[in-house]
């Protein structure tokens, strides 16, 4: 077990090296000039261009400059500089993740219990009218796009009944977070409610489960622990994997709540040109994507005692 | 499943851009605030912002985000009313015999928000640091017009600055300085109302990047704190002596992402003032706010420019463009597709400015599609038959670029499309590199009301507003004329002429004035908006 760790920590570096250097080649090779866009409209004077590019360090070749990157964040923990605002990245990134930590980890709460709920409900009547409901309840979720979602909440829940603000006025409350939380679980929960029914209703027929229930267990204990636990495999799966996906996909939701999050600042980077922000931002989520993929791999072992790792 | 979501990333953009046009819906209006009356002198109000690009130093913001920001915090030496004409802020006088140089005299008693006097020397160094290529200023071609400008600024990249001092500007006493030009600019004092031109206090030169996050100047609100990505607030500056004194406590910049969530919030009181409504809310914005709606015309122009380089246009006759001209149908496309937003524009010059003439197009800014034809069958016809009109499609142009090219091709039968650039930066690369293949769109906002703003910094041959390669002998001698004008108002008059023979040359093809389209809730009230489009902020009057 601890060899595989080490070594899955081990292919994480190349990993790490390849996604990294092709983002940035990719934010390179868009067109346009970061440095140019500053004076919009208006006629730039060349002299200022070059200098500020200069002093950037946006005149070296390609390579010297992802070079430079890496050793800065390897070495420093230094992301570098923001183009225009001449922030530190670092700031940057310390500002929009826990905004988006906090959005995701709400949300992922509620794919979790709820999606799970309505696939456990779902699964142990199969084919009965409680499984159905839930086939079109989660099939309506799929099918709306995310942003008719959010213009529906808001025009029911805000506007109408006035319970709460349409948009996120302070993204450390959670009761304001609550709204685009479940605009943005919607779409997962779905999935994690089919996952789970499909899981359960196969389970249910094994040979372990009539051996449990043969063996004259409680009820509780054949559900909770030997269905359960074996049926969660691809749910584990899905819910690792998503995570990331919370995390940097919240473009949208966050957009339409106007929450100030990663999604958000990914979308303005690639707008603005600014490749030392977004390569620190999608190296975060790279990491947070190998170490979910890692630890989901782990959870199998523990969910199913015939998984082991040399 | 996992290619979904992946796909959920990339084309996240996407989807946003789409997010903002697709799905009607909006409540209704349900505020109902106390209304006491009266007004609460201390009351501070919110305003929709984006997050400023730059850092806060006046010589280093050009978009709009920071530079609302800027001008609440610092005063220049003079403004403009509504009307065009000078109001003395900071100085006292500016007095010139030949318009060339000017003695500068500041009032008494002006001190910064951390207590030092606003002197002479606060104004020169001020402008010394930001013209000086070692503090790689965006706005630092601003000084080009100060003797002395070269030795601080080289022309050359990479070439080391001679002086770090422009030798056009002198300070004379603790109150008073001179500023040489190289050349006599009769219009020069407006210039002097841009933010580009304020003073700067002795505490910034010790780190101009922490000033930046953390300004302090001479206007008429004081910085209070930066939270980013979430709000900048200031509070009124007590001390100022201004003519524009705050009329509320303060002001808070709250940011948004999309135009869309701001007027939700706008509509459930969660935001005082609107810059600019989503084109989702055009449609109902005037009947959700009665008479909070604003829509009021500002100094801005659209355009759309023939690539004089180009060899579909390099030597094409004029009479084709005002051909092209007199076939789009200005009066049916801003009242549809743009949905009133915008303003048929008769000349080059902009509303509001000084020097405006209504109508000097005339005919040639008239929808005539038989008279189109004419021209431009007597000027040659357009080589190739075909145009294109280049634009940035993350900037809602689509639409009307459509309309004007189906008005082109019906009216004349030339075909006419789209050339669609993905964004704001691969379309100004393509503007800058001179690769446009035919023609492209350009926007204009005033820099400082006078008419030669509209017509130098656009059409002279070296001006660097010139993108299009448009060079006119006879025109370069009139503006050059009119630049040395004795007078302001010779030098207007000039220019006025300048504009009636640039209907006959031709070096653009001007399509509509902007307008306002904002509002504002129902806590505020006495809010204006200025000749760039902004609130006026020192005037806006918070309800108790």
């Amino acid at each position: 077990m601890g060899r595989y760790v080490a070594r899955r920590l081990l292919q994480m570096i190349p990993v790490f090296i390849g996604t990294t250097l092709l983002i940035f080649l990719m934010v390179y090779a868009l067109p346009g000039d970061p440095v140019r866009a500053l004076f919009g409209d208006k006629g730039a004077d060349p002299t200022t261009v070059a200098r500020i590019r200069h002093d950037l360090g946006l005149d070296q070749p390609i390579l010297k400059q992802y070079w430079d990157y890496m050793t800065g964040i390897i070495l420093h923990f230094d992301f570098g500089n923001q183009i225009a605002s001449g922030r530190p990245v670092r700031d940057v990134l310390g500002e929009a993740f826990p905004v988006t930590i906090r959005l995701a980890s709400l949300a992922f709460a509620i794919e979790l219990v709820v999606g799970i709920a309505l696939g456990v409900w779902a699964g142990m009547r199969a084919g009965k009218l409680a499984d159905s409901l839930v086939l079109i309840f989660t099939l309506l979720l799929i099918s709306v796009p995310v942003f008719v979602l959010g213009f529906i909440f808001k025009l029911v829940f805000a506007f109408q009944l006035g319970w709460m603000t349409p948009n996120v006025q302070d993204d450390t409350n959670y009761s304001q977070l609550l709204m685009p939380a479940i605009v943005l679980a919607a779409l997962s929960l779905a999935y994690v409610a089919r996952l789970t029914r499909t899981s359960i209703a196969e389970n249910l027929r094994a040979d372990y489960m009539r051996t449990a229930v043969a063996k004259g267990l409680p009820r509780r204990r054949v559900i909770g622990v030997h269905l359960m636990r074996n049926s969660m495999i691809p749910v584990v799966t899905f819910l690792g994997t998503d995570i990331g996906a919370l995390m940097g996909g919240a473009v949208v939701t966050e957009g339409l709540f106007n929450i100030h999050g990663v999604g958000g600042t990914i979308y303005e980077s690639i707008l603005r040109r600014e490749g030392t922000t977004l390569v620190g931002l999608v190296t975060v989520l790279v990491l947070v994507f190998l170490f979910t993929s890692l630890l989901v791999d782990l959870l199998y072992a523990v969910l199913d005692p015939r998984i082991r790792y040399a | 499943m996992r290619g979904a979501k992946s796909a959920t990333w990339v084309a996240g953009a996407i989807i946003v851009a789409m997010a903002a046009t697709a799905c009607g819906g909006g409540g209704g209006d349900k505020g109902s605030k106390n209304d006491a009356g009266g007004v609460n002198p201390n009351g501070k109000f919110s305003v929709e912002v984006g997050e400023p690009q730059n850092p806060l130093q006046p010589a280093n913001t050009m978009e709009s985000n920071g530079s609302i920001v800027v001008r609440s915090l610092f005063a220049q030496l003079v403004d403009y009313d509504p009307q065009g004409k000078i109001v003395m802020v900071n100085a006292q006088s500016v007095d010139t015999k030949d318009n060339k140089t000017f003695t500068v005299t500041l009032k008494d008693g002006w001190t910064f928000h951390d207590g030092t006097p606003v002197t002479a020397e606060s104004y020169v160094k001020a402008w010394n640091w930001a013209a000086n290529i070692n503090n790689a200023q965006t706005n630092a071609s601003w000084f080009a017009d100060i003797k002395g400008f070269e030795d601080v600024h080289p022309a050359k990249e990479g070439a080391k600055p001679k002086a770090d001092a422009m030798s056009g500007l002198k300070v004379v006493d603790d109150k008073t300085f001179t500023i040489e030009l190289t050349t006599p600019i009769p219009y020069f004092v407006y210039k002097l109302g841009y933010e580009v031109f304020s003073p700067l206090p002795e505490s910034f030169y010790k780190d101009p990047k922490a000033a930046g996050e953390n300004p302090v100047g001479n206007g008429p609100y004081q910085f209070v704190k930066w939270d980013h990505k979430k709000q900048i607030e200031v509070k009124r500056f007590d001390g100022y002596k201004g003519p524009d004194k705050a009329k509320n406590g303060g002001v808070i910049f709250k940011n948004y992402t999309g135009l869309e969530a701001a007027y939700e919030d706008l509509k459930s009181g969660n935001v005082d003032v609107l810059r600019q409504i989503g084109p989702k809310d055009l449609p109902v914005y005037r009947d959700d706010l009665g008479d909070r709606a604003v829509d009021q015309a500002y100094s801005a122009i659209q355009s759309i420019v023939p690539a004089f380089y180009s060899k579909q246009w390099k030597n094409v006759d004029p009479k084709v463009i005002q051909g092209l001209s007199m076939a789009i149908d200005r009066d049916t496309i801003t009242k549809t597709v743009l949905q009133g937003t915008r303003e048929p524009a008769t000349g080059f010059v902009a509303k509001g400015v000084l020097g405006y003439q209504d109508n000097v197009g005339g005919d040639v800014f008239k929808y005539d599609p038989a008279k189109a034809k004419e021209l431009i069958k007597a000027g040659g016809g357009v080589p190739g038959n075909k145009i294109s009109i280049q634009y940035n499609a993350d900037g809602g142009h689509k639409e009307w670029v459509e309309a004007v090219c189906n008005s082109i091709s019906n009216a004349t039968g030339i075909k006419c499309a789209g050339d669609s650039k993905a964004d704001f930066q691969s379309d100004l690369d393509a503007r800058e590199a001179h690769e446009v293949k035919s023609i492209y769109r350009s926007g204009w906002v005033l820099d400082y009301p006078v008419n030669a703003n509209f017509i130098r910094d656009l059409y002279a041959t070296t001006s660097a507003g010139n993108q299009s390669g448009f060079s006119n002998k006879e025109l370069d001698s009139m503006i050059k004329k009119a630049d040395i004008a004795p007078t302001l108002d010779e030098s207007v008059k000039e220019y006025q002429a300048v504009e009636k023979k640039m209907v006959e040359l031709m070096p653009a093809i001007p399509l509509w004035y902007y307008k306002v389209n904002a509002g504002y809730s129902e806590n505020v009230s006495n809010v204006q908006y200025a000749q760039n489009g902004d609130p006026v902020l020192t005037g806006v009057e918070v309800k108790k």
